[in-house]
């Protein structure tokens, strides 16, 4: 079953055969679909929230969606993109609902001083720097979240589509439900406000190069 | 040109923006704006450097774990019944037959049920009620399992239609094989509600290889096919149906046969 699978991964339309086949009431066949979209759902969905818990029921809730639309899906081309839209548009209110749920109370857990949660791999990304280095990386990591955090749920969600995701700007405007125009200038603030925030900390690329060392 | 302003330089920098190629030339020869460029990008190359964790190689698995449970059963389409050309024709494709089987397969479990009989006077002619559905079940399943051999048997010698030919066609075969899984699912259940746990067995590892048919492609390279074959051969599936299909029909072909469930025609299917 296992060698099945993977030789219905191995394929490009392989996405839309197991859509038919859920929709034919297969319900198995739905499983390929998370277990191929899942990590990439996953990523979009951590640098939108800035934390593990918060991605892990954003990429649940998405495919619970999508499972539930998918007969809405049935005329588009890219399960893939279309799952990544759904899980932008969860991530936007679960952010939203966040923010109102910190505003009534203190930071719990393994929230840092900043707010946001620490990942543990971008503490051990740059192990082999100097320890000048590392504290200046680790430093720049700390300003870059909350930069990241400091930006509306609209701004952030467009910034990480278009900046991390790659994605267009007509498919940013369909998770923002706003039109073309306003989701290029939400995207173009977002860019703004991390300038304004970051520019001090960090060095142009010539900088770094004539250092003799890179970001 | 004048200066881009900073919304130009950012969408320059996406890739994005009418006049590139005026922008750009402005940039070879305006240190001041390169400059700016060269601080928007520093922020953005800046940013790409975050790492997200690793969830795992098992994530997705995990994911669906946690989700399965809560996904209700779809119910499939109406239309996909009649797909596939105007209706008149539609019926003429050997997966319309395949289609006719499983609603006929739909209407002999509820007869098997009682859900018919109940509603037909009694026959002092019938001896035994139990023998007749018995019958009927017997019938259905051996034409069901005869449509199941020939999809195995026609898969086993489908060919590319020339040597340059990368992918080979099974999208006919995919498609029965979907339609019969509905069918095996329903005679498998009634086999287990029977009692027959021998036939049941044979139906659940034909459940399995039609679902693996109906999961592949509509196109597969030779070396997908191959797969596709080895994987029938390794359960030895073809033989089994072949067998109860051969035994079934011996039963409805003799009124004598005894519908005592342990009998010896179930013995000698769970020496399979």
């Amino acid at each position: 079953m296992k060698r099945m699978s993977q030789s219905v991964e191995a394929t490009g339309d392989s996405d839309a055969i197991a859509v038919e086949r859920t929709l034919a009431g297969d319900r198995d066949a739905f499983r390929v679909l998370v277990e191929r979209h899942s990590r990439n759902v996953f990523r979009l969905a951590y640098r939108m929230t800035g934390n593990q818990h918060d991605a892990e029921e954003v990429v649940q809730e998405a495919f619970l969606r999508a499972y539930q639309k998918l007969a809405q899906f049935a005329a588009r081309a890219n399960f893939g993109t279309w799952v990544y839209r759904i899980a932008a548009n969860y991530a936007i209110d679960r952010m939203r609902q966040r923010t109102n749920e910190d505003a009534q109370r203190e930071p719990v857990g393994r929230m840092s001083e900043d707010g946001i949660e620490r990942d543990p791999a971008s503490l051990v990304a740059d192990a082999a720097p100097s320890p000048e280095r590392l504290a200046q990386s680790e430093q720049l990591a700390i300003h870059m979240r909350r930069a990241l955090n400091e930006l509306t749920p609209a701004e952030r969600t467009a910034f990480v589509m278009r900046h991390w995701g790659g994605s267009g700007i007509e498919e940013i405007a369909e998770a923002l439900k706003s039109s073309s125009s306003a989701a290029k200038n939400t995207v173009f603030r977002s860019v703004q406000k991390l300038r304004r925030s970051l520019e001090p900390f960090v060095e142009r690329r010539g900088q770094a190069k004539a250092m003799g060392s890179e970001l | 040109m004048k200066h881009p302003n900073e919304e130009e330089l950012i969408a320059y920098h996406g890739g994005e923006v009418l006049q590139r190629d005026t922008i750009a030339s402005h940039l070879s020869d305006c240190p001041e704006c390169r400059e700016e460029l060269e601080r928007i990008d520093a922020v953005l190359a800046a940013l790409g450097t975050m790492t997200v964790p690793e969830p795992g190689a098992d994530y997705g698995q995990r994911v669906w774990q946690q989700i399965a449970p809560q996904l209700p059963e779809k119910r499939a389409r109406w239309w996909n019944f009649a797909a596939g050309g105007g209706f008149t024709t539609g019926w003429l494709e050997p997966r319309r037959w395949v289609a006719v089987g499983a609603l006929a397969a739909v209407v002999i479990v509820a007869f098997l049920a009682g859900r018919v009989t109940k509603q037909v006077p009694s026959d002092p002619t019938v001896a035994d009620e139990s023998k007749v559905r018995e019958r009927v079940l017997i019938m259905a399943v051996g034409e069901h399992l005869g449509r199941s051999e020939m999809v195995l048997v026609e898969l086993g010698n489908v060919e590319p239609a020339n040597a340059k030919q990368k992918q080979v066609n099974i999208s006919s075969e995919r498609r029965r094989a979907e339609d019969l899984l509905e069918e095996n699912r329903l005679y498998r259940q009634t086999a287990l509600e029977q009692g027959d746990t021998a036939l049941a067995t044979v139906l659940d590892e034909l459940e399995r290889v039609l679902l693996d048919v109906a999961h592949s492609p509509g196109e597969v390279t030779p070396a997908q096919l191959e797969n596709i074959r080895q994987h029938i051969e390794s359960r030895g599936i073809l033989f089994k149906v072949r067998v109860v299909g051969q035994e079934l029909q011996q039963r409805t072909q003799s009124p004598a046969v005894p519908a005592n469930p342990s009998g010896s025609t179930k013995l000698e299917r769970n020496k399979i």
